[in-house]
């Protein structure tokens, strides 16, 4: 059984423990984390926008790729040693939700974790990228909160009429 | 027509009743004189149409090599050249020309300064500590660490200029964002947007300011009084949209406790920009160019770098960037020969004059559009010339314009965009849906609340 982990700042401690806590003994973990191409193109187009300035050595987008590459690493090495047991590490670089869904194309299961809206229950409660694996996924999935998940006072009422 | 001295108005001639303030007027002239064409000199020279055909061509050029960068030639290569086209064919006089230098020389003097200053703080470890202090502050909570961001980039730009933003502060952010394991995405476009938004304060600012600054006719403390609230505006505007459209982001918390260790401020470094700044003021009242005093400041640093050895001369010449201040007079000198050979006539007509806020907002409307069209700095040396006769408030419309507008497209502009497009049609660089949806939803508000916050500032401080 594979199981990948999509490991995301913020929110990745409470997938790294559901994956402990419900993949087999015998599963092959994967931890996923991707580096979105468009931070970095931001400050690449920032950068384009002065126009002349010439010194393309200069160029913020550089300097911030290397970062994210750096940053992602760390991220999958605190996220293994949460592990604690065998997996194996995998950093992509794209547009999040795509590469998610790519990455999970032979994967029994797909963890990621719950990032909308958590003080108001309903239909933010998954960001644009979460929303887009969760429709889109070739696999099942878990969705965990990030924190202890609500009781179930936090029901609205039933609607009347 | 060539020959012929332009002392005609652009746009509607303003009756004397119009006239907000006293001695406006000499001012006025003042600043016109300054885009007056010289009597052309006797001799075959080109028609009009023709050296209009001409100038147009060169510009496409220059600004299209500006943008591609060809071999990877400096932009100057070609802007350069193309300066002296449009001055041996006669399409700008030479008299034009040496103006047209003369106006932009103490301008490009004053950026090569701030550029200067802006990296030697680098260098004093400013934009190190202001990471430090970001990430102390923020406490490991994301919606305070983009408070911070704002409050940083909205500072460093003003100061600094939006040079220092996009390109020493943004790492930074970036580094603090990962370094804290809250996810980056809002604080890193919160510096790009803000490299623009927050460019209005002073005439320091922005390059576009510069230009501006030097033909509105107003000293250094009254632009920033009349820009403050437009500043603040803005800024506003910015902060209430990210706050709203990056919810999800900001929402996801961060994975690493807040350090506490006070970062130690580089205080030789912010108390000469802090002197700088106050000289900037005194310089203006008692009539001092504030180049000089930004060439000061930049001076106390690069001795101080100089003796620590932390910095060679041939570094500080190239923290200049002299191509481009030799690609900025030469655009200068052929923007001149666009305007100066029919563009006026043709743009006069559609520029509205006055200072109400119907036509404030037009104006910065007008140049937010052109700015998306090409970029900026061309967008502002055009519409300078045609704006300049309606006094200081439609001028510094068109500033809100130009440098507000460029956060509609990423790149700043459609042509870099396209261009961008071209070369990278193979990946997905940047999600261009999400961030031109951010740019509809904080240019159109931060103009009209920014040009509206202009108008209430001229009728409280006035223009004069």
């Amino acid at each position: 059984m594979a199981v990948v982990v999509w490991i995301v700042e913020g929110t990745w401690p409470a997938c790294v423990d559901a994956a402990r806590a419900h993949a087999p003994e015998d599963a092959e973990i994967v931890l996923l984390h991707v580096t979105p191409t468009e931070v970095p193109g931001a400050a690449h187009g920032a950068f384009a926008g002065l126009l002349g300035r010439g010194h393309p050595e200069r160029d913020p987008g550089n300097r911030v790729e290397s970062l994210a590459t750096a940053s992602g690493e760390r991220l999958l090495r605190s996220a293994g040693a949460r592990l604690g047991r065998p997996g194996t590490r995998v950093e992509r670089t794209g547009r999040v939700e795509r590469e998610v869904v790519a990455a999970a194309e032979h994967a029994d299961l797909l963890v990621l974790a719950r990032d909308g809206d958590r003080t108001h229950l309903g239909p933010h409660s998954l960001g644009p990228a979460s929303r887009f694996v969760v429709d889109h996924a070739p696999c099942p999935v878990l969705l965990v909160w990030p924190e202890p998940s609500p009781g179930l006072a936090t029901l609205p009422p039933p609607p009347t009429a | 027509m060539r020959g012929i001295t332009r002392t005609r108005p652009v746009g509607p001639v303003r009756s004397p009743s119009e006239e907000h303030a006293a001695g406006w007027d000499k001012v006025c002239r003042v600043s016109q004189a300054a885009y007056r064409s010289s009597p052309a000199p006797e001799g075959p020279a080109l028609n009009t149409p023709l050296a209009e055909a001409l100038s147009v061509a060169l510009l496409a050029l220059v600004l299209a090599c500006a943008v591609v960068r060809p071999f990877g030639w400096s932009e100057a290569v070609v802007a350069v050249p193309a300066a002296g086209l449009v001055l041996l064919t006669g399409a700008v006089s030479p008299a034009d020309a040496l103006a047209e230098a003369e106006r932009l020389g103490p301008v490009v003097g004053f950026l090569a300064a701030v550029l200067v200053l802006a990296q030697l703080c680098d260098d004093e470890g400013l934009f190190r500590a202001c990471g430090a202090w970001m990430a102390r502050r923020a406490a490991g909570r994301p919606r305070r660490l983009l408070t911070q961001v704002f409050l940083a980039a909205s500072a460093i730009t003003a100061v600094l200029s939006l040079d220092a933003t996009v390109v020493l502060l943004t790492p930074v952010v970036f580094a603090t964002a990962a370094r804290l394991g809250v996810r980056p995405k809002p604080h890193v476009y919160a510096c790009t947007h803000l490299s623009n938004t927050a460019s209005l304060l002073l005439p320091v600012s922005n390059l576009t300011n510069l230009l501006a600054f030097t033909v509105s006719g107003l000293t250094f403390t009254r632009f920033a009084a009349l820009m403050a609230l437009p500043w603040l505006a803005a800024i506003a505007v910015e902060y209430l949209v990210f706050r709203r459209f990056f919810a999800t982001d900001l929402d996801a918390g961060a994975d690493t406790p807040p350090t506490t260790e006070a970062p130690e401020p580089p205080l030789f470094a912010l108390v000469t920009v802090g002197c700088t700044l106050v000289g900037f003021a005194v310089s203006s009242a008692i009539g001092v160019d504030p180049a000089w005093i930004a060439c000061a400041g930049a001076l106390v640093l690069a001795v101080r770098a100089l003796i620590r050895r932390r910095v060679t001369p041939a570094g500080l010449l190239r923290s200049a960037s002299v191509p481009f201040l030799a690609f900025v007079l030469a655009l200068g000198i052929v923007v001149r020969a666009v305007v100066d050979n029919g563009l006026d006539d043709a743009l006069g007509q559609v520029i509205p004059a006055g200072d109400s806020l119907p036509v404030l907002l037009a104006l910065a409307a007008l140049a937010a559009l052109l700015a998306n069209l090409i970029n900026n700095l061309p967008a502002v040396l055009v519409l300078l010339p045609l704006t300049v006769p309606s006094g200081p408030g439609a001028v510094l419309a068109v500033l809100l314009g130009v440098n507000i507008g460029p956060n509609l497209t990423y790149a700043g502009s459609l042509a870099t965009l396209l261009w961008r497009r071209i070369v990278h049609s193979h990946d997905t660089e940047v999600n261009l849906r999400e961030f031109t949806r951010l740019g509809v939803y904080t240019v159109p508000l931060g103009l009209g609340a920014a040009v509206t916050a202009l108008w209430a500032s001229l009728a409280v401080v006035g223009g004069g």
